[in-house]
């Protein structure tokens, strides 16, 4: 019996065979390879994106970590400082910073002259161009320390001129020097001379780590120091504050509250704050915690307020995230063998789910280590950090700046010493944020568990 | 651990408890044009004196008076500086909030330049004139009150260098706009007629005023709200533009920038302060006489800001591009005697 309606009987099928590819498998497989190419193009590119402003930073910013100093003997004239020569205290307060420049630019003089440097700059006022107008302040504070030190000779390091310092890390050009009012070519071979010798040295700067910031005259003395301090006040009331509210919120609404229209409301509006711009905490500060509490401005104590009310909703929904993920039969168990709801919530929920917590944490505080703008309206831009605080209340309520604010104040000023500081700052910056990152990282893998 | 918690437990609590807590520095906001000089004196009167370092802040003039006329109280800011002067409008409102007598202080004159790229076209020589004809909506050409049909700078100077029109120049929110408006844009109107010509054609002295400050919206007179730092990264940018600067920050970056003359006259200290040079205007701050004696070293900061030591011709403030005041000595005096606005 024949089959007729089976056309196909001995022929061969018509989409052909498995092992010869066929145009719409061709195009298939053309379309998954050109996809991954893009996968790749776009990591590529983020990476290449990365790796440049990884060059972009430290190539602009790694002069920061080093300066240039001045080495020189300084003859501290009684009849200049202590006219009265009884080495009262208040009597050499009264005289200024302006009365010691005199007795650094002698000394200055003194040591090009003793390098047998041959120089038209025969004046001692020409040799201002080369100090840093910190070296008064430094040596007025030595005297004031120490007044037995008047009428002796006295070896000082004082930091150079930021034109100095420049020419001696390439970014001061003498083909550029005619215009500059600053500093002219002879004192860069003033320099010159004084480097052969040893007296001007390039060294690492400690100071600009750990010191004060400066005013626009002076950027060889910036620090971001103090900035640091106040923003590591800031995130101390961040964590004091955020943590216990955000980890109490969330447990909650995660584990007691009912479900209905209001906790519903709540839940929305938690997202809704989390995207909120930064601005709009700092405008709310300025109004709420200043205007209204009357809380110093400037205070790392209002910065941190603030920070918290910005980090909040990352730390609630990080820590929801991680309470759901604990799976119900944990309660249950702890349920059914008689622990209370309390009880099961903080002796079994709460830890298993900590990891989680402290990665939300984490990774909420660095967020707010990196934020500018609030900042901005609560005062803690600019000439601020010039005074470390004394103790932890001073720390708090005194004004400070923070790590972001003081790099955004530093890339306004016109001195172009001024950006190398800041690209400095954005380092130190980068190293806080990375290792918070990773502290995150390591203690989720550390400790996260999987069901 | 514990021990740093609980003490900063205790710290937030007692700041709760006294919440208007004590100010003991001196608290200044304002003009950023200002704010170098305010910061290098700031440093100086904390190393000079046993005072706290002053806090300056920046955001502008307006700003910083908006900020200063708030009220009385440590919570608001003690000196407003401003690179103009304080506007009636200003008084009024601080007068509403209580901040009744307040200390004029005038610290120097400061000259406003205009600048380009070091490598850029020739913008080496500018009137007041070209200004205005470049950014007026309303010019005159042929005699006639036209349309500004300007495209390129040699369309109406053959002198200057055939490039689009494209100048940055500051935002509202700036003294320095004000400035650049009246000594600039509004000489040029005068001088190249278009204020005769706008009172001609029916409009009162007031709004052809008004008129005359003008400029034109259509992309070629770029507003810069930020700092100098941002108009010199637009010139960065573009080579055919020309940015408003103060005289200070262009000394301080001559590498980068080169200077236009103005009716002919190379801006400096010296063609400033004899008044040769036609663009500056005065600086000043501002002090609320009922903060003296509540805040420690606010008297004292006003006086070292303006002694000659710092404000003289050979200080820090005019190494720094300050043009000093011929007239510092009645200033002084005028500070001493804590001579409040309004002539009393």
């Amino acid at each position: 019996m024949t089959d007729a309606s089976l056309p196909n009987t001995g022929g061969a099928p018509k989409s052909g065979s498995l092992h010869e590819i066929d145009a719409r498998t061709k195009k298939r497989n053309a379309a998954e390879k050109r996809f991954r190419m893009y996968g790749v193009a776009a990591i590529a590119t983020g990476i290449i994106f990365l790796l440049v402003l990884l060059f972009a930073i430290l190539g602009n910013g790694l002069g920061a970590f080093q300066q240039t100093f001045i080495s020189v003997p300084v003859y501290l004239d009684e009849s200049k400082l202590d006219k009265k020569g009884n080495r009262n205290i208040d009597d050499i307060k009264k005289v200024s910073t302006f009365g010691y420049n005199p007795l650094i630019q002698k000394a200055v003089l003194k040591a090009v002259v003793d390098a047998g440097i041959e120089t038209p700059l025969k004046k001692s006022k020409d040799m201002k161009a080369l100090i840093s107008a910190s070296a008064a302040a430094q040596v007025r504070q030595a005297v004031i320390d120490n007044p037995a030190l008047i009428g002796q000779t006295v070896e000082f390091r004082f930091l150079a001129s930021s034109r100095v310092d420049g020419y001696l890390k390439g970014r001061v050009h003498r083909e550029l020097l005619a215009r500059d009012k600053n500093i002219d070519a002879e004192h860069l071979d003033i320099v010159d001379g004084l480097k052969e010798i040893g007296v001007v040295k390039k060294t690492f700067n400690s100071a600009f780590i750990f010191g004060a910031d400066a005013s626009e005259s002076r950027a060889e003395q910036a620090g971001i120091g103090v900035s640091m301090i106040g923003s590591l006040f800031m995130m101390l009331v961040v964590l004091f504050l955020a943590l216990p509210i955000g980890v109490a919120a969330s447990i909650y609404l995660e584990e007691f509250a009912p479900k209905n229209r209001w906790t519903d409301l709540i839940e929305v509006n938690i997202s809704n704050l989390a995207a909120v711009p930064s601005i709009v905490f700092g405008i709310l500060g300025l109004a709420v915690f200043i205007q209204f509490m009357h809380l110093p401005q400037s205070a790392p104590l209002v910065g941190g307020l603030v920070l918290t009310l910005m980090t909040l909703p990352t730390i609630i929904i990080s820590t929801r995230a991680s309470l759901k993920a604990v799976p119900p039969s944990i309660r249950d168990a702890a349920l059914g063998v008689g622990a209370s709801k309390m009880q099961s919530v903080f002796h079994h929920v709460l830890p298993l789910a900590a990891p989680g917590i402290l990665t939300g944490t984490i990774i909420g505080l660095a967020q707010a280590l990196g934020e500018t703008a609030p900042l901005l309206l609560i005062g803690m831009v600019g000439y601020i950090a010039s005074n470390p605080p004394g103790g932890v209340i001073e720390g708090l309520m005194s004004p400070n700046s923070a790590m972001p604010a003081q790099i955004y104040e530093w890339a306004k000023r016109a001195d172009p010493a001024y950006y190398e500081r800041a690209w400095g700052g954005i380092i130190i910056l980068l190293i806080f944020l990375v290792s918070m990152n990773t502290l995150a990282v390591l203690l989720r893998r550390r400790f996260e568990r999987r069901w | 651990m514990s021990v740093k918690l609980t003490a900063s437990a205790l710290a937030i609590a007692a700041v709760a408890a006294t919440s208007a807590a004590a100010r003991d520095q001196v608290q200044v906001a304002g003009s950023s044009t200002v704010l170098p000089y305010a910061s290098i004196v700031a440093e100086a009167f904390g190393e000079n004196f046993d005072f706290p370092t002053p806090v300056v802040e920046s955001g502008g003039s307006s700003a910083g008076l908006k900020r200063f006329c708030q009220g009385v109280g440590t919570e608001h800011t003690d000196v407003a500086n401003a690179s103009r002067k304080i506007r009636e409008k200003e008084i009024k409102a601080c007068a509403e909030n209580g901040v009744t007598d307040i200390i004029e202080v005038r610290i120097g004159y400061d000259g406003i330049v205009f600048a380009s790229q070091l490598n850029g076209p020739a913008y080496t020589q500018f009137t007041q004139s070209d200004i205005f004809n470049a950014l007026a909506p309303k010019v005159m050409v042929d005699g006639k009150l036209v349309d500004n049909p300007h495209k390129q700078w040699s369309d109406f100077n053959p002198d200057l260098p055939s490039e689009d029109i494209l100048a940055f120049i500051p935002g509202t929110k700036h003294g320095t706009r004000e400035v650049f408006e009246e000594k600039v844009v509004a000489a040029g109107c005068e001088a190249t007629g278009a204020f005769e010509a706008m009172m001609a054609a029916g409009m009162s002295e007031d709004d052809a005023e008004d008129a005359c400050l003008a400029v034109m919206s259509d992309g070629r007179a770029v507003d810069i709200d930020g700092d100098y730092t941002e108009t010199l990264a637009s010139i960065d940018a573009n080579a055919n533009g020309i940015g408003v600067f103060g005289l200070a920050f262009y000394e301080n970056n001559t590498d980068k920038l080169k200077v236009a003359t103005m009716a002919g006259v190379e801006p400096s200290t010296e063609t400033i302060s004899t008044g040769e040079y036609p663009v500056s205007r005065p600086l000043f701050f501002y002090v609320k006489k009922a903060h003296i004696g509540v805040i420690p070293g606010l008297k004292e900061y006003a006086e070292f800001f303006i002694s000659d030591e710092i404000a003289g011709g050979d200080g820090p403030l005019a190494e720094y591009g300050l043009v000093s005041d011929p007239a510092l000595a009645d200033t002084q005096g005028a500070v001493a005697a804590e001579a409040v606005m309004g002539g009393m």
